[in-house]
């Protein structure tokens, strides 16, 4: 049971940093100043590196529990679309900059409170990771916070283009903080971690952030329906064409290497 | 360690040694002892052959060069005649660059390349910090201004120099 529970709960954390960095990838080539698109990529690399650390360490648990070879390779690549446990938050579309901006800032702003938490793991593994991680995700922090702030309280095209991300993606914060089944088991078996307490930290960053980037506090949109379900395996449309890019070459030529 | 002997700590400082020959890919003229990324070497010595482990810890979870290290480790301990190696990777306690030797730093500076400043400040998530004064390795001015947070690489930013005016990458703290 416990290790059913280390396992999901280890591949949901690297779920979520693999396809959101799969998504910062697109921005490659067509960053909107050769800085930034640098910057973004980079953040990518560092979610791939966390993404490897959890699947290699999800593979360890797997082949212990069940005597079969999985692989970092095979996790990421052989699962379908239901078996994906990453939040809804990740997998939504670049859209324009000030969306991608905005889901990252809400994304590492949630990572950086899970991550503090998650080194008192009492799985060592996990706590090691999440140690390692903490030091690249506050980079992460700070950069999506200066530009939600650089784009909030720019232009009125910027302004503009930042609320209407807002409109897109609040809908999906509500599921950072709504506990997965394994979630709770994890945290009764002591290596997970209490995410309704992060909830509190995560909103007086996003307040004080969009205070001064001049966009309406959290409190404005208590009456928005949160949407949920890609922790258990349900997920917007948008998953399917994620793996569909990202297994291309493994599902074609099966066993294929560099 | 238990059963420490002299032979075993002589081949233990071989070997750490021999490591001084394998470069980080990306920063050639920085070795991956001055980098320090190798946390332990151990050997236990079994008849005449050495089963070597060589323990390191990645610099950012991310970073394409650990790969690369690897397998440099292992090559160059095979060319010195050692078969049995195995590299263990640890994640904690995590990479900083406060590991960094003195060495490296004068090597990073010497090769254009700033080396990073103590660990503070910039390990936060404060908005808009500026690092402390970043010295030019060109001019050596301390007047100088980041560009972007993240460079050519993981563990670099892009600053520029405003009295000589070149651009500099600049090994950021971490």
């Amino acid at each position: 049971m416990t290790k059913d529970t280390l396992y999901n709960y280890t591949l949901h954390l690297a779920d979520n940093a693999l396809i959101l960095a799969q998504r910062n990838s697109e921005w490659c080539g067509h960053g909107p100043v050769l800085e930034q698109d640098i910057a973004i990529t980079n953040i990518s690399l560092d979610l791939i590196g966390q993404a490897r650390s959890l699947y290699q360490y999800a593979a360890e648990v797997f082949n212990k529990k069940e005597g079969r070879e999985a692989t970092e390779d095979s996790l990421a690549y052989l699962r379908d679309v239901r078996e994906f446990k990453n939040c809804l938050l990740v997998e939504q579309p670049n859209g324009d900059w000030a969306q991608t901006i905005l889901r990252q800032f809400f994304f590492s702003t949630y990572q950086y409170g899970l991550y503090q938490q998650l080194q008192q793991s009492t799985d060592a593994t996990l706590a090691a990771i999440a140690e390692k991680s903490l030091k690249e995700v506050t980079y992460h922090v700070r950069w999506s916070s200066e530009w939600v702030i650089r784009l909030g309280d720019g232009t009125a095209e910027s302004h503009d283009r930042l609320e209407n991300a807002l409109d897109e993606l609040w809908m999906f914060t509500g599921e950072l903080f709504t506990p997965a089944g394994y979630e709770l088991d994890a945290l009764k078996a002591g290596f997970g971690v209490e995410l309704t307490a992060l909830k509190a930290a995560w909103e007086q960053k996003v307040n004080e952030i969009f205070a001064e980037a001049t966009l309406p506090d959290a409190a404005s949109r208590a009456g928005v329906w949160m949407q949920t379900g890609g922790k258990e395996g349900v997920h917007s449309e948008q998953l399917g064409f994620i793996l569909a890019e990202l297994q291309y070459m493994q599902r074609a030529y099966p066993g294929a290497e560099w | 360690m238990e059963g420490v002997n002299t032979v075993t700590n002589i081949s233990v400082q071989k070997i750490w040694s021999i490591l001084e020959e394998v470069c980080d890919p990306e920063v050639p003229v920085l070795s991956v002892i001055d980098l320090g990324v190798v946390r332990e070497v151990k050997v236990a010595s079994v008849s005449e052959e050495d089963d070597v482990e060589v323990v390191i810890t990645p610099t950012y979870s991310g970073c394409p060069a650990m790969d690369v290290i690897r397998m440099n480790i292992h090559m160059v301990l095979l060319l010195h005649g050692y078969k049995n190696v195995q590299i263990t990777t640890v994640l904690s306690p995590a990479w900083t660059t406060d590991w960094m030797t003195e060495a490296g730093k004068h090597k990073l500076k010497a090769y254009g390349i700033a080396p990073p400043n103590p660990k503070q400040q910039v390990c936060n998530t404060h908005l808009f910090a500026e690092d402390e004064a970043v010295q030019c390795p060109h001019c050596n001015s301390y007047n100088t201004r980041r560009i972007s947070e993240f460079g050519s690489t993981a563990c670099k930013s892009l600053y520029q120099c405003n009295d000589c005016q070149e651009p500099f990458d600049y090994f950021k703290c971490h």
